[in-house]
């Protein structure tokens, strides 16, 4: 399950020791780091820029420790970074970028959203990052599972109690659990209860924490729990276990199920997460491309952004790497059938009637990973550990809520605005 | 003059290795420790109170010391029947040893990721168990409801693993001991067991004691094994530190996981130099 990963690491890290000698405008990034990816980041998507990029990549803990390291040591290597949201929130954080005020107005004028735009200040006045691609997590299903499906259920508009049914009659059938989560170490778990659990039980994420709704969200979550494959514990990109045929249905991030889907377009369907009682929580993935402060090719760098943000090298982006357009692009007829239904999968989770948007968390600083934290402590006790969950919810909010006051972080949607820290009610 | 000369050269010979560690070893060490009992540059136990109260502290130093009392004792007895088999064998010995200390040459991950190819739902064991009708589907060794076994999994990668570096010491401890004292017990009627328990172990305590210090240290610092078969279903320290560093960016906690491990190392070293003593006259 994990080997991909680990190879992974290991030749981000043998790329990057190659490179640190040239003195070209270096790119770190922390996404499209496969080395499929990222050779097509070189060879196609920075193709035609007239001064030579050094594309970079590296695991987001390195990269944090990187930043910081050259931020402390005034050493500047880097000119631009690529990042998600959340990764750019710690070192927007301590002033490590420039601001990009001018580019962002340029974008503005060509169509790229301002409520997108305006995620890059990171809560702050100027603006800190330039949205690059974007994307957000989905439901998969092998079809076998498809023949399962409570009746009278639309896969595109499934319930939370349809999904438990489905799961339920599929463990009775075939004798185990074909329902599978992210929830390894590398798993993007956390954002399932940010982005779709929580707001789908209870509309907000942080101040309806330990609400009633909240609670009965738990208990159904654990009816769902005892149909999930227990190695999801184990899992980390779910396209693994959806290939090797152990899990039929997953939820995750559309760039983690994308090896799936596009070696096998006619085996699986994308849709939308299911729906609670305050509707289908669903959370956008952006990740921005940002300038450090002090870095040493910063005209070069702005070049680079101009380039990726074209509507053009948008659309390369989404046909070599399936992350989609932060621009208006519209996709062209021939784009790969796997990514085409990744989009459309998207896209219907987007434009789902009953739909609840989920933000990224803003002004957490580098207290992101705490946040996840609390989150994931909170699964674990009640669902994994069968603790009482409206004592561990009581904790957990004391935790959450003691989080929010030290980064003084306000509250972001779904949940209403707040005065100050984002209060746990 | 000639005196002075001899007094100072031996510490400008080792002088390059005491500035070197001082540099990579003890700076970072004070600097870990700061990390660990400060916040925000003032002295705190903020994060020692943190780690304490985090919700897999115990458990991870229950799995770390179970692990390490399930682990070295066994790798020390097979190390030590290893030891003493090669003993007995003329031809070949060399051959012998190069094989069993194969592990030593693989990384930890290696070596977890190696079991993971056994043990995963789509491993060799359920292939193998399904081939003889053991098994009707693909059983879970390595998920949280199996504690057991994903407990003994790892126990039994770790002691695959580690075991060649116990038998590498004991093996060289072996070659010490001067064949006239087995062959003087021998005369005096002196069975195997005898000679085994009476002569050779008391004789190889220095290299046992070496062997015993040096396995269970590193026990303590089980990570990868653990993390490429487990992932997070079963806390261990050094996982915990890993976690705190990487996933929650939080360093102070980190450090203090860090710190923690070194004072469990180091009281594990002296209860090692108290009770296995070993004769003074034996020692360099």
């Amino acid at each position: 399950m994990k080997r991909s990963l680990f190879i992974g690491l290991l030749t981000a890290s043998s790329l990057f020791a190659g490179t640190l000698a040239r003195a070209e405008t270096i790119f770190l990034s922390t996404q499209l780091r496969p080395i499929e990816e990222a050779t097509a980041v070189r060879n196609v998507i920075l193709k035609d820029l007239p001064a030579p990029v050094e594309y970079v990549v590296e695991e987001p803990p390195q990269f944090a420790v990187r930043m910081e390291a050259e931020r402390q040591a005034g050493k500047h290597t880097i000119s631009l970074v690529g990042a998600l949201h959340g990764e750019l929130s710690p070192i927007a954080a301590k002033d490590g970028f420039v601001p990009l005020d001018d580019l962002a107005e340029k974008l503005q004028g060509k169509g790229m959203p301002k409520a997108l735009l305006d995620l890059g200040k990171l809560g702050k006045d100027k603006q800190q990052y330039i949205p690059w691609m974007q994307a957000t997590y989905v439901m998969a299903a092998n079809k076998q599972a498809l023949q399962y499906l409570p009746q009278g259920a639309d896969i595109d508009k499934l319930t939370y109690d349809q999904l438990i049914e489905w799961g339920r009659k599929m463990q009775e059938e075939t004798g185990q659990p074909r329902i599978g989560f992210p929830a390894g170490p590398k798993g993007l778990m956390a954002r399932y209860f940010q982005g779709y659990f929580y707001p789908s039980f209870t509309g907000g994420v942080v101040r309806p924490f330990k609400s009633l709704d909240a609670a009965k969200g738990w208990e159904s979550f654990k009816q769902l729990w005892a149909v999930v494959n227990p190695n999801s514990t184990n899992y980390n990109f779910m396209q693994e276990p959806l290939l090797a045929d152990e899990v039929w249905v997953a939820w995750d991030h559309i760039a983690r199920l994308k090896e799936a889907v596009t070696a096998q377009p006619d085996q699986y369907v994308i849709f939308p997460a299911p729906a609670g009682p305050k509707g289908r929580g669903y959370m956008p993935v952006v990740a921005g491309l940002a300038i450090p402060q002090g870095a040493p090719d910063e005209p070069g760098a702005k070049t680079v952004i101009e380039h990726l943000t074209r509507p053009e090298t948008q659309i390369l982006t989404a046909q070599n790497v399936g992350f989609f357009p932060t621009v208006d692009a519209k996709l062209p007829s021939d784009i790969d059938p796997g990514i085409a239904m990744l989009a459309a999968g998207v896209d219907a989770t987007q434009h789902a009637q009953d739909a609840v948007i989920s933000l990224l968390p803003v002004g957490l600083g580098d207290r992101g990973g705490e946040f996840n934290k609390v989150y994931m402590d909170t699964f674990q006790r009640v669902v994994i550990r069968g603790e009482p969950v409206a004592d561990v919810l009581n904790e957990q909010a004391a935790a959450l809520s003691k989080l929010m006051g030290d980064a003084k972080a306000p509250c972001w949607a779904p949940d209403a605005a707040s005065q100050g820290a984002c209060p746990v009610e | 003059m000639q005196n002075i000369k001899k007094t100072w050269i031996p510490y400008l010979l080792i002088a390059p290795s005491v500035i070197f560690l001082a540099l990579l070893f003890l700076l970072p060490l004070i600097q870990t420790i700061w990390l660990a009992v400060s916040e925000g540059g003032a002295p705190s136990l903020a994060n020692l109170r943190t780690m304490a109260g985090d919700l897999n502290f115990r458990l991870a130093i229950r799995n770390t010391f179970l692990l390490a009392l399930a682990v070295v004792p066994v790798q020390i007895v097979i190390a030590l029947a290893m030891g003493s088999m090669v003993a007995k064998v003329d031809g070949g010995r060399e051959t012998i040893l190069w094989v069993w200390t194969i592990p030593l040459g693989i990384s930890d991950l290696a070596a977890g990721l190696l079991w993971l190819s056994i043990l995963q739902n789509s491993g060799y064991l359920n292939s193998l168990l399904f081939s003889f009708g053991l098994i009707e589907r693909q059983a879970n060794w390595l998920s949280y409801q199996t504690p057991i076994a994903l407990f003994f999994a790892i126990a039994v990668a770790e002691i695959w693993r580690g075991t060649a570096i116990v038998m590498v010491i004991i093996v060289a401890g072996l070659n010490q001991v001067p064949k006239e004292f087995r062959e003087a017990a021998e005369v005096f009627g002196a069975g195997p067991w005898t000679r085994f328990f009476r002569i050779t172990l008391p004789l190889i305590k220095p290299a046992l004691q070496s062997a015993l210090i040096l396995r269970t240290v590193l026990a303590f610092e089980v990570f990868a094994v653990v993390y490429a078969l487990g992932g997070t279903n079963m806390p261990v320290l050094v996982g915990e530190a890993y976690t705190w560093q990487n996933q929650n960016q939080n360093y102070g906690v980190a450090a203090a996981y860090a710190v923690l491990i070194m004072v469990i190392s180091l009281a594990a070293t002296l209860v090692y130099l108290k009770a296995v003593r070993v004769d003074p006259e034996r020692l360099p």
